[in-house]
């Protein structure tokens, strides 16, 4: 039995605005528990809310990036349910009328093919409050912090469209890469600025009829989503195969244990209950506010991949990475302005350094080596100063700390020798020194002269302690060996 | 000086004829030798309002004071009093003290009146007799063994016993106005969106609107002059100038247009009332104003609506109240569940439980449509009705109640036969009309009220009306047995 | 109009508000009585009639996103329950 996956996202989104979505207290991580969460935050009695203008425009944004219908008009809902962080016992949410209609994203996939995505709608709420089941105070407790209730979110939600592990990741990457793009979200996945829930069912092949989903929610990495869809989609296939029924859940998954299960049954009858905030009123959203925000709108990941390629002459695989994420781009940018090598830039940006800083688990916005301090690497590759294991060395210095690449090169003394004259001399030195080897390598068949050039460049390297340039070397080595033929 | 309007306080504090200290500490006084008999005040705030009349004095001293400088008033228990308990006359608040000021409180303090204390109320609002408070009930002034109505039955009880001039109070079905009949004196509820709601406990969002109590319309206009306000804290507030409502009090009646609803003067409207009310409209003809007989054909169905949409929104806006933050919390509880359930049952009173469930109900899945969806709709009609009788008149008027104060335990175990004490107030609430009652007569030495309903914004106007009938009556100057001396 | 117990239960527990078994009958009872009441709403035709939230013509007024609430930890907790090291304490919670 062959079976089809399908797969639809949540994707909340926290927007990087200063202060709440209904009050003026700051939105700043890492904050001492409760010291920002102001009266409204807390719901105390007579508290209200008013709406931040720069929520709205983000979500406007957002809508714009991903080519939705703006809802002119759009309201809040009061979703209504107990639970510690959610200290209004209803989250403010919309539901009839949110801000952001239909639209449309292009995933790009390995394979070079691409694939449409559609936005069903997403809309702006409220995040909630923190529990800690672990602290100074007795197992009996737990303990709440409500800085983060009241950060403003945007729901993306996703139409099932996506049939496999691969789609439903390039489109949360791609979503990832327009939210930080646009500069409404800060995309640091750690601090839980991007949140996944992923709705997964199964069908036999070509069936019309879909099969019942779960959903897995609050995943915050990439690669836990992956995990958790591949795993979900074995487990149904499994309980199908074995005669079973899917029964209709929320699932959580822990990346750590890789382990996945039901959520306590107290969300299956759970009668949210929304009805119209009275507190709210409903928001206008004029042409000419669109219109602004659509004029002042960041470059796009689609656009700016084009650019690169053109701009930079890279090839299209290559802008495809350097500008899906809008932080690498920016970096990218900036090392190739101050360079002046696109080539040598986009390499060293995709290899060494994103190899780097994925292994310590950085972000590029917290890398030890600047995009000054990797342009000055690059220059001196450039030039010939230093060779490309050389650079190596150099970069693991900068990275280290030691200071730029020239300082390095100068405290190591790594500089490569290009004067050509002295090469000829390096050469000529050995050729000197090694007469059995000139004899053994005239006296070769042609056919294999080639293999014992090695030799000679190995003795040339060793006096010249690796700092001969080893492409001139080459070729003067060549040149000299020919005369003597 | 208990004898004396807050017009009268006014001229004899800014002419140095007494003392703002004096006018307080006599006050006090008075709360503390008769509130034992009526259970109007809660707290009493002696030590700061001694001290905000010492600071009163001093402005007035200096000159150019605020009109309300000096003049003592009493905040319903609702209002959040910065460092004074607000207990909204719950349990459930009963250890509440909130650290901030309700927008109307600030105002007060800001023009220099000093609180005396706060009054007690029906338990979060929800009532028409002020028998639910925890703090037990409110007794008449003019019968103790009856009703002062409710929820603002403190304020309107304090204000006939003369243990303040003034008091704020709060209308959400008719609590401004209903107390204010029962009682003999004066209150006006604002249109929807003239005073703040920042602060102000919510009970029915899309309802509640704060309001002044005092025995004349014209101390009604002093009073209000300080609580409306525009507040960008509170969304729902209109942002409208405040006029000067004491400049029009004295534009004659004479061709006055005033709409006598049919629907008011049927079934269940206790004779004796019917007899004062009509009386009292034949004197505003006889002053010149136009009685024209109109139709308000959905008035039935204010009730019904009205009971759907406060306990709806209610049951949300008081989830808050959880043991989790603030107020009550439950003994040992076993764990969070039981937490909520037992400090909610503990800390709430019959009625605002089942108003809880009915809220609940009405917004249940299934039931949604039938009820609330259905009863947002019928508020339409309603608003639809006043709409159109503006067309051609200027004033509604009618009775405030359908009987005289009753007898305490007298509507029993129905819950229905006291809503139905609201059944003339109601409509306006859910239309966000502004509506006044002032005193019009006496039947067994119980006061009856007349109400007076106006447009949107035209507080002018309705105050302008009431104050010329009380420039020819003298009903507003009665005084309950032994209160006057 | 009767509720039936179930009901009630469900209410209860959507609402968080603990009913006494003794007085299950007696809310039951109650609650139906204001359902009649509310029950005369369906006689009425509405049909093409928008539903009204909120009784003024107003939109929502956006707020400037900059900070106007510093940190008022001590007078926010002052009346809380039960804190510790700036938490508000709940009885713990199991997922």
């Amino acid at each position: 039995m062959n079976w089809d996956t399908v797969i639809g996202l949540e994707i909340h989104v926290q927007l990087a605005t200063k202060t709440k979505i209904f009050s003026g207290a700051s939105t700043a991580f890492g904050a001492e528990p409760n010291t920002q969460a102001c009266a409204i935050d807390l719901a105390m009695p007579g508290t209200l809310p008013v709406l931040n203008k720069q929520a709205v425009n983000y979500a406007i944004m957002f809508g714009l990036a991903v080519d939705a219908e703006i809802g002119q008009v759009s309201a809040f809902e009061r979703k209504n349910y107990f639970y510690p962080d959610l200290p209004k016992g209803y989250q403010t949410t919309q539901l009839e009328k949110p801000i952001v209609g239909r639209g449309n994203v292009e995933i790009q996939l390995a394979d070079g093919s691409t694939k449409n995505v559609r936005i069903h709608h997403a809309h702006l709420e409220e995040d909630a409050g923190k529990s800690l089941h672990e602290g100074n105070f007795s197992s009996k407790f737990s303990g709440i912090d409500l800085n983060r209730a009241g950060t403003p979110l945007i729901e993306i939600v996703s139409e099932p469209d996506m049939s496999n592990a691969e789609e439903a990741i390039a489109f949360a990457k791609k979503i990832h890469s327009i939210v930080t793009s646009l500069g409404i979200c800060d995309g640091e996945m750690s601090q839980g600025s991007m949140r996944f829930d992923v709705n997964v069912s199964v069908k036999p092949s070509g069936s019309d009829v879909l099969g019942t989903r779960t959903e897995t929610k609050n995943l915050n990495s990439f690669k836990f989503m992956e995990e958790a869809i591949k795993r979900e989609v074995e487990r149904q296939i499994d309980v199908i195969e074995d005669g079973g029924t899917i029964a209709q859940e929320t699932r959580l998954y822990n990346g750590e244990t890789k382990i996945a299960r039901s959520m306590r049954s107290k969300e299956e009858a759970n009668d949210y209950r929304y009805f119209p905030c009275p507190d709210l009123l409903p928001v206008i959203v004029s042409d000419e506010q669109v219109a602004e925000l659509r004029r002042n709108l960041p470059e796009l990941p689609d656009a700016r991949q084009s650019r690169f390629t053109e701009q930079y002459s890279l090839s299209d695989y290559d802008s495809g990475i350097l500008s899906s994420d809008a932080a690498m781009a920016k970096y990218f940018e900036a090392v190739t302005s101050a360079c002046n090598n696109a080539k040598l830039a986009a390499n060293w940006t995709m290899g060494e350094l994103a190899a780097r800083l994925n292994n310590e688990d950085l972000s590029v916005a917290n890398s030890p080596v600047s995009a000054e301090q990797l342009a000055g690497l690059i220059t001196r590759i450039a030039d010939n100063s230093i060779s490309g294991k050389m650079a190596k060395e150099v970069f693991e210095g900068i990275w280290a700390g030691e200071g730029s690449a020239d300082e390095i090169i100068e405290a190591r003394g790594l500089k490569q020798v290009s004067d050509s004259g002295a090469l000829e001399q390096m050469v000529a030195d050995v050729l000197a020194a090694n007469q059995a080897m000139v004899d053994a390598y005239i006296n070769t068949d042609e056919a294999k002269r080639k293999k014992k050039l090695g030799g000679f460049m190995g003795q040339i390297m060793k006096a010249s302690k690796g700092q001969a340039n080893p492409q001139q070397v080459n070729q003067i080595l060549a040149k000299k060996l020919n005369e003597l033929l | 000086m208990h004898n004396l309007t807050i017009a009268e306080l006014i001229k004899g504090l800014q002419s140095k004829e007494f003392t703002s200290v004096e006018l307080t500490q006599h006050f006090l006084d008075r709360i503390g030798n008769l509130n034992p008999a009526y259970n109007a005040v809660i707290t009493v705030t002696a030590e700061q309002a001694l001290k905000a009349a010492a600071a009163a004095d001093q402005r007035l001293t200096a000159g150019n004071a605020p009109d309300l400088c000096g003049v003592p008033i009493l905040h319903k228990d609702i209002f959040c009093t910065n460092g004074v308990r607000t207990s909204c006359g719950s349990k459930m608040l009963d250890n509440f003290t909130p650290p901030y000021n309700a927008t109307v409180v600030e105002n007060f303090e800001q023009a220099g009146a000093v609180v005396l204390g706060k009054t007690n109320m029906d338990e979060f609002a929800m009532g028409s007799s002020n028998e639910t408070s925890f703090y037990g009930p409110v007794k008449n002034p003019w019968a103790t063994d009856s009703v002062p109505g409710g929820s603002s039955g403190g304020s309107a009880a304090a204000v006939a016993a003369r243990l303040a001039p003034g008091a704020t109070a709060t209308d959400t079905g008719g609590s401004i106005r209903q107390p204010a009949a029962l009682c003999g004196v004066s209150g006006i509820k604002p249109t929807y969106g003239r005073v703040s709601r920042w602060g102000m406990i919510a009970f029915a969002s899309s309802l509640d609107q704060g309001g002044p109590m005092a025995r004349t319309a014209e101390d009604c206009a002093l009073l209000l002059n300080c609580m409306a306000s525009y507040d960008d804290k509170d969304s729902t507030c209109i942002d409208r100038e405040v006029p000067d409502y004491t400049a029009t009090l004295n534009g004659s009646v004479k061709d006055l247009r005033i709409g006598v609803p049919k629907e008011y003067f049927s079934e269940g409207l206790h004779p004796g009332t019917e007899d004062a009310v009509r009386t009292a409209l034949a004197k505003l003809e006889a002053q010149g104003a136009e009685l024209i007989e109109i139709s308000l054909p959905n008035s039935a169905l204010s009730v019904p609506a009205y009971y759907v949409i406060a306990p709806a929104e209610a049951s949300a806006n008081l989830s808050r109240f959880d043991g989790s933050r603030y107020g009550y919390r439950c003994e040992n509880p076993s764990d969070l569940q039981d937490m909520y359930c037992r400090s909610r049952a503990e800390g709430f009173g019959e009625e605002v439980q089942r108003r809880i469930l009915i809220g609940t109900y009405c917004l249940s899945a299934g039931y949604y449509d039938a009820y609330y969806g259905k009863a947002q709709q019928v508020r339409q009609l309603i608003q639809q009705d006043f709409a159109n009788a503006f067309d051609s008149v200027d004033l509604i008027m009618g009775p405030t109640c359908p009987s005289p104060a009753f007898k305490f335990g007298s509507k029993g175990d129905d819950p229905v036969a006291m809503y139905l004490e609201d059944i003339y107030t109601i409509a306006t609430n859910l239309a966000g009309l502004p509506g006044m009652s002032i005193p019009c007569g006496m039947v067994d030495n119980k006061p009856v009220g007349l109400q007076i309903i106006g447009n949107y914004f035209d507080e002018a106007r309705i105050l302008n009306a009431a104050h010329q009938y009380q420039q020819a009556t003298d009903w507003h100057d009665l005084a309950p047995e032994g209160v006057a001396s | 109009m009767s509720i039936e117990r179930q009901e009630i239960e469900k209410l209860a527990t959507l609402s968080r508000i603990a009913i006494n078994e003794s007085t299950i009958a007696e809310v039951s009872q109650r609650l139906g009585s204001v359902l009649d009441l509310v029950d005369q709403l369906q006689a009425v035709n509405t049909e093409g009639v928008e539903a009204m939230s909120h009784p003024m013509q107003a939109t929502q007024r956006l707020r400037e996103d900059e900070v106007t609430e510093l940190n008022q930890r001590d007078a926010l907790q002052a009346t809380a329950p039960e804190t510790e090291d700036g938490l508000f304490l709940v009885p713990k919670v199991i997922e």
